[in-house]
């Protein structure tokens, strides 16, 4: 196995009495959809929130490349590759679809300090947004304003805009939570039409999405993997049953 | 339609109606001197040049307020201060001698504005350095103590009249102008205000000024595509405070007296009521607000020297029904188009 993408070792994270992520070793391997479930509570979140910088470890490391992020802010560890989907939207209300991807592509052109030239009149970064926005279908509604769109639309933006930052690593939370069923598909879709190009990890509820898509699962409980292989290995593993898919007896 | 025309309709493109409504302001604000003098209220020219200086002021406060999101309770500081620093050159090229040993006085404006918007500007950053690692009502009240520190500071400093404040014999000269004459002076703050509108308008629509709105709107989002917003925040605070120093420069230079009242927290307060009256976040609104304060002031104290009773219920009229200040009515009204 060459160099994971993401190394995560012994990471640890506590509040007051609640271990919400216990010793946690995690690889990520370039290329992957490396999948990561667990019951409701099982600390998936908080733990994509501490790779992504959003929130401090108590203890552990966390390598991108086999260079340590632990100490980086999060805007430092999105210059190294890094990027996020949230499940509850974190959007621009005000500014419509494409003013959301093209500060995302403006922010991978370095610096915004610049204070004259209109940046909406910027052709190489409207053009850029627009491909960003036609891959992911919502060129249709590219001037529409973040606060009209539909539920389903701005998770597909928070996509889009995820894809702008043109991340190594790209950690998703919850992409298909309240989609539709037509939407799911199309994430689906669009997900594995990545798969390769992009390394992802995958937080999701929905198991015939998980299935589908991941190369490989990791299966988070009380804040601790217990398992980790691929699909066919997770379905037969007696641990996973019994904690999580509910079907062994205690 | 070409992808040019396609990429455009987001922007907020000017439209006709919008044009005419900047040509017809700017005919009116250039006509207005002799328009006022042909009517026999040549008084009004001051009153009109009080509007411009704090339509500067209000418009620099509504770029860090409006724009980014930072409600700065001590933009009074950097007025002051900017009032401060004419007064203090002026004393000292009065006396022929040297500020704090090194510094020659001057009584040019040419030199006087740039010091005043240099010395807004460095007091901006060292405020907003310390003040922007809060934010919220915590930022509120931080940016509020530090311009009472400053306003207190100014008070006991006898040696620039303190508690009374100082007087400016004469306005700072430039090209050899009367500053005096009333039409004159009022010409010098449109030639200045139209500056500064200019500069916010372009800082408003650039890639700084994308990041900026971005960050008011969510700084959790602007980080996760990369974006440390403590920088950007800083930037335009700064860029606020000079604007703000500024307009205290031209003030003193209007009044020919600088006291600690420039500097008082109820000063920040007005300059707060005209971005709030006139629209939030909007280009022109703070102008439209300083020109309706001012107004407002005046016609209200000739009745009554309680007027801030009434002035309250109007401020309240406005932020209920209005939707974004007397910009956004004048919007509804269809009189132009104002971008946010």
């Amino acid at each position: 196995m060459s160099q994971p993408l993401l190394s995560v070792r012994g990471l640890c994270k506590r509040f007051g009495g609640l271990i919400a992520t216990d010793s946690v070793d995690l690889d990520v391997v370039e290329g992957e959809i490396h999948a990561l479930i667990g019951p409701n509570g099982a600390g998936k979140t908080t733990l994509l929130t501490q790779l992504f910088g959003e929130l401090s470890h108590d203890a552990g490391e966390i390598r991108l490349d086999g260079e340590p992020i632990d100490t980086l802010a999060t805007p430092q560890r999105v210059r190294r590759g890094l990027a996020r989907t949230f499940q509850i939207n974190q959007l621009l209300p005000d500014f419509s679809m494409l003013d959301n991807v093209a500060l995302a592509v403006q922010a991978r052109q370095g610096h915004s300090f610049r204070f004259f030239a209109d940046a909406r009149r910027d052709k190489g970064l409207r053009q850029r947004a627009r491909e960003h926005l036609t891959a992911a279908g919502l060129a249709h509604r590219a001037e529409v304003k973040v606060a009209d769109l539909s539920h389903g639309e701005q998770k597909q933006l928070e996509f889009a805009i995820a894809l702008a930052c043109e991340p190594r690593l790209l950690l998703l939370d919850e992409p298909m939570a309240g989609l539709g069923h037509a939407e799911s598909e199309q994430m689906v879709a669009m997900l594995s039409g990545l798969k390769g190009r992009v390394t992802m990890l995958l937080v999701e509820h929905d198991m015939d999405a998980v299935f589908a898509l991941a190369d490989r699962i990791s299966v988070l409980v009380y804040g601790r993997i217990i398992a980790t292989g691929t699909a066919q290995e997770i379905r037969d593993n007696a641990d996973v049953r019994t904690a999580y898919l509910g079907e062994g007896d205690a | 339609m070409s992808e040019d025309a396609i990429t455009h309709t987001g922007s907020p493109a000017p439209s006709t109606g919008r044009a005419l409504m900047l040509l017809a302001l700017a005919v009116g604000l250039i006509a207005l001197p002799f328009l006022v003098q042909a009517l026999g209220q040549p008084a009004l020219v001051p009153l009109a040049t009080r509007v411009l200086i704090y339509a500067i002021a209000a418009a620099s406060l509504n770029l860090a307020l409006g724009f980014g999101g930072m409600v700065s309770f001590g933009h009074a500081a950097f007025f002051g201060v900017g009032g401060y620093v004419v007064g203090i050159l002026y004393r000292t090229y009065v006396d022929d001698g040297l500020f704090l040993g090194l510094i020659p006085g001057t009584s040019q404006l040419l030199i006087t504005l740039p010091a005043a918007i240099l010395i807004g500007g460095l007091l901006a950053l060292t405020i907003g350095a310390l003040c922007l690692r809060t934010s919220g009502v915590q930022f509120i009240m931080i940016t509020l103590a530090f311009a009472q520190m400053l306003f207190f500071l100014f008070v006991s400093l006898k040696a620039y009249g303190g508690d009374d404040g100082m007087t400016i014999r004469r306005r700072n000269e430039l090209f050899g102008l009367n500053t005096r004459d009333d039409i004159t002076f009022y010409f010098i703050c449109l030639t200045v205000a139209a500056l500064v509108f200019l500069a916010l308008w372009r800082i408003i629509g650039s890639r700084f000024g994308m990041v900026l709105a971005g960050i008011r709107q969510n700084e959790r989002r602007m980080a996760a595509i990369g974006i440390a917003p403590y920088r950007y925040k800083l930037a335009a605070f700064v860029i606020s405070g000079m604007g703000t120093g500024l307009a205290g420069a031209l003030m003193a230079n209007y009044l020919r007296f600088v006291s600690p009242d420039m500097l008082h927290w109820t000063k920040s307060g007005e300059l707060m009521i005209m971005v709030i009256l006139g629209g939030v976040g909007t280009l022109l609104g703070p102008l439209f607000g300083a020109a309706a304060l001012v107004i407002l002031e005046t016609v209200l104290t000739s009745w009554t020297e309680h007027w801030q009773l009434i002035l309250g219920p109007i401020l309240l009229l406005v932020v209920l029904f209005t939707q974004g200040g007397l910009n956004g009515l004048f919007n509804r009204l269809g009189i132009g188009r104002s971008e946010r």
